[in-house]
């Protein structure tokens, strides 16, 4: 037990010596080196963790978006397609009308000039009636007022007419 | 307040476990030594001081195969020399710090002796105190006037007499547990060179090799003793400390463990884990803040009848810490130790009686022999994490901040 429990002064200067050593070199050479890359490694995970976090994030901010302009797009595609049928309709509905008044005034006119020519027509074939009816009374008196009873006659009948009229 | 202080914290149903322990452990190294007494009170015959009676064959670290073959040779050796085999000078002979290093068989290593006498420095191989004989015994004899009387030199002068009593010598030398312990440093320093520059090749990239293997147990003492005890602030600052004493205990009870290289007994040397509780004293004192030693030397919100009887004892406790932290190592080691080596002394000691009852309890011995070896694998991680816990808590005392404190005191009303 004696050579167990008891406490060499040479065995305390050597294991102080070479603790004080041991934890120099290390702290120097080991512990520094390995401290500072286990943190840098960690704060590196981290820093690659919250990437990826704010990554997802992004990604689900940006899905969202997208969402967001297919819908408007749609909604813009229903309008366009709604505003060029009004227009569409509208547009026919224009032509039909138009084309209609303009073949009202089409044959408003036709029946004008048929009315005009018409009118025209009947005072050609007046004016004709009355050149010929001067020609055959001309004839007629040439014929008739060589004979002066005939004359005589003829002044009557037309004194007759003129004054009956 | 400081005793009470761990039970209160989160490890403290650990500490309590291993005090229990370490009483355990004190009573069977009582129990153990006083049975040895016992033992060797039965021998009539004196042993002459410089022959050590010890079976030579069985190392102190004899693997299962190892105490087969020691068991085996004890009993051909009783047969032959007819010699008194006594298992508490085996024993003792075994842990305790020795002049060279025995290998098994009739090999042993010397080591230097450095002896600083009346002002002047011998330098001188341990061969020149011993023989080997033809038992693979060592036959001491005197050198230069010193002689190792059961490895303490002492200074007898020349040609004294056999009985002479010489005075003790300033004894430097380089000793079986000083040279264990620069092995492991060495280890050290080669493997934790190479762990490191690893770290600084492969930066970004996966641990790989030693590293992998490193580094859980880096990561174990920063995260796992430092940060709980010391807080993230100071952590940092101990962390290289606490790593340092963390692998250099590991490695050391790691060396005593391994067969056929003369059985260190390194952290068994209350020498080298006085260093070690001295160190940590000095951290902690160096380190203390006025909370610290206000706590101790005026302890806030007792009365102060309490005071007198609290003061002395909290002033005791700033050495009985460190103190508690040194016996629990030694006390582990060695008790380990005198394990194995029981269980290798029980089939020698029935093998003088027969062979038959030799072989026959060596089985059994074999057997427990195995078991006490994977439990010390176990011990001497244990004590390594034990050591370093508890310099990490008593760290973490001295420099706690007063809001800490306040936070202590109020769980210790509640635990009264």
């Amino acid at each position: 037990m004696e050579g167990l429990l008891s406490v060499s002064v040479g065995t305390v200067f050597w294991a102080s010596v070479a603790f004080l050593c041991v934890l120099v070199i290390m702290k120097r050479m080991a512990w520094g080196p390995i401290m500072s890359s286990l943190k840098d490694r960690e704060e590196g995970i981290a820093n690659a963790l919250r990437q990826a976090d704010l990554a997802k994030e992004e990604m689900s901010r940006l899905q969202a978006s997208n969402e967001d302009l297919l819908r408007e797009a749609r909604n813009e595609r229903d309008r366009i397609l709604s505003e060029a049928k009004a227009m569409s309709d509208k547009m026919r509905n224009d032509a039909v009308g138009r084309s209609q008044e303009e073949a009202n005034r089409i044959i408003a006119k036709a029946q004008a000039e048929i009315e005009s020519q018409k009118q025209a027509a009947i005072t050609d074939l007046k004016n004709q009636v009355a050149d010929l009816s001067v020609q055959l009374a001309e004839v007629l008196l040439k014929d008739s007022l060589t004979e002066e009873q005939k004359q005589k006659a003829l002044n009557h009948s037309l004194i007759k007419e003129f004054g009956a009229n | 307040m400081l005793c009470v202080d761990y039970f209160c914290t989160a490890k403290n149903g650990y500490v309590m476990v291993r005090i229990y322990q370490f009483l355990f452990i004190i009573g069977f190294l009582g129990m153990t030594s006083s049975a040895f007494a016992q033992h060797e009170g039965h021998n009539s015959e004196p042993v002459a001081h410089d022959q050590v009676s010890v079976e030579q064959s069985a190392p102190a670290e004899a693997s299962a195969h190892e105490g087969a073959e020691a068991q085996a040779h004890s009993v051909q050796d009783t047969t032959h020399a007819k010699e008194e085999f006594k298992i508490g000078e085996m024993i003792m002979h075994h842990i305790s710090d020795a002049h060279q290093i025995h290998l098994g068989g009739s090999l042993y290593i010397p080591l230097p002796i450095i002896i600083l006498h009346e002002g002047h420095l011998d330098v001188f191989s341990s061969s020149n105190f011993y023989s080997v004989n033809e038992h693979g015994e060592l036959d001491y004899h005197d050198y230069k006037g010193y002689r190792n009387h059961h490895e303490m030199i002492e200074f007898v002068g020349e040609n004294a007499s056999h009985d002479a009593h010489g005075h003790k010598v300033m004894d430097f030398s380089i000793t079986k547990s000083v040279f264990g312990m620069m092995l492991v440093i060495v280890f050290m320093i080669i493997l934790f060179r190479s762990v490191a520059n690893k770290y600084k090749r492969n930066v970004g990239k996966a641990p790989s090799g030693f590293q992998n293997m490193i580094e859980p147990f880096i990561l174990f003492v920063r995260d796992d003793i430092a940060l709980p005890s010391l807080g993230k602030k100071k952590a940092a600052q101990y962390t290289p400390f606490l790593l340092t004493v963390f692998f250099f205990i590991w490695m050391c009870n790691m060396l005593g463990l391994i067969p056929f290289l003369g059985g260190f007994n390194i952290t068994g040397t209350l020498s080298i884990t006085l260093v070690l509780a001295a160190i940590v004293f000095i951290i902690t004192s160096v380190s203390g803040n006025k909370h610290y030693w206000g706590h101790i030397f005026w302890p806030p919100g007792v009365p102060g009848f309490v005071k007198v009887i609290l003061v002395p004892i909290e002033f005791m406790s700033i050495f009985i810490k460190p103190c508690v932290l040194m016996i629990r190592l030694t006390a582990n080691i060695t008790a380990g130790h005198i394990i194995i080596l029981a269980f290798v002394g029980l089939a020698l000691m029935f093998g003088q009686q027969s062979p038959v009852a030799g072989y026959g309890v060596g089985v059994g011995s074999v057997l427990f022999m195995a078991f006490m070896y994977c439990l010390e694998l176990l011990v001497a991680f244990l004590q390594a994490y034990v050591f370093t816990l508890l310099a990490a808590l008593y760290f973490g005392d001295a420099t706690q901040d007063h809001h800490h404190e306040h936070e202590h005191e109020h769980e210790i009303q509640h635990a009264h």
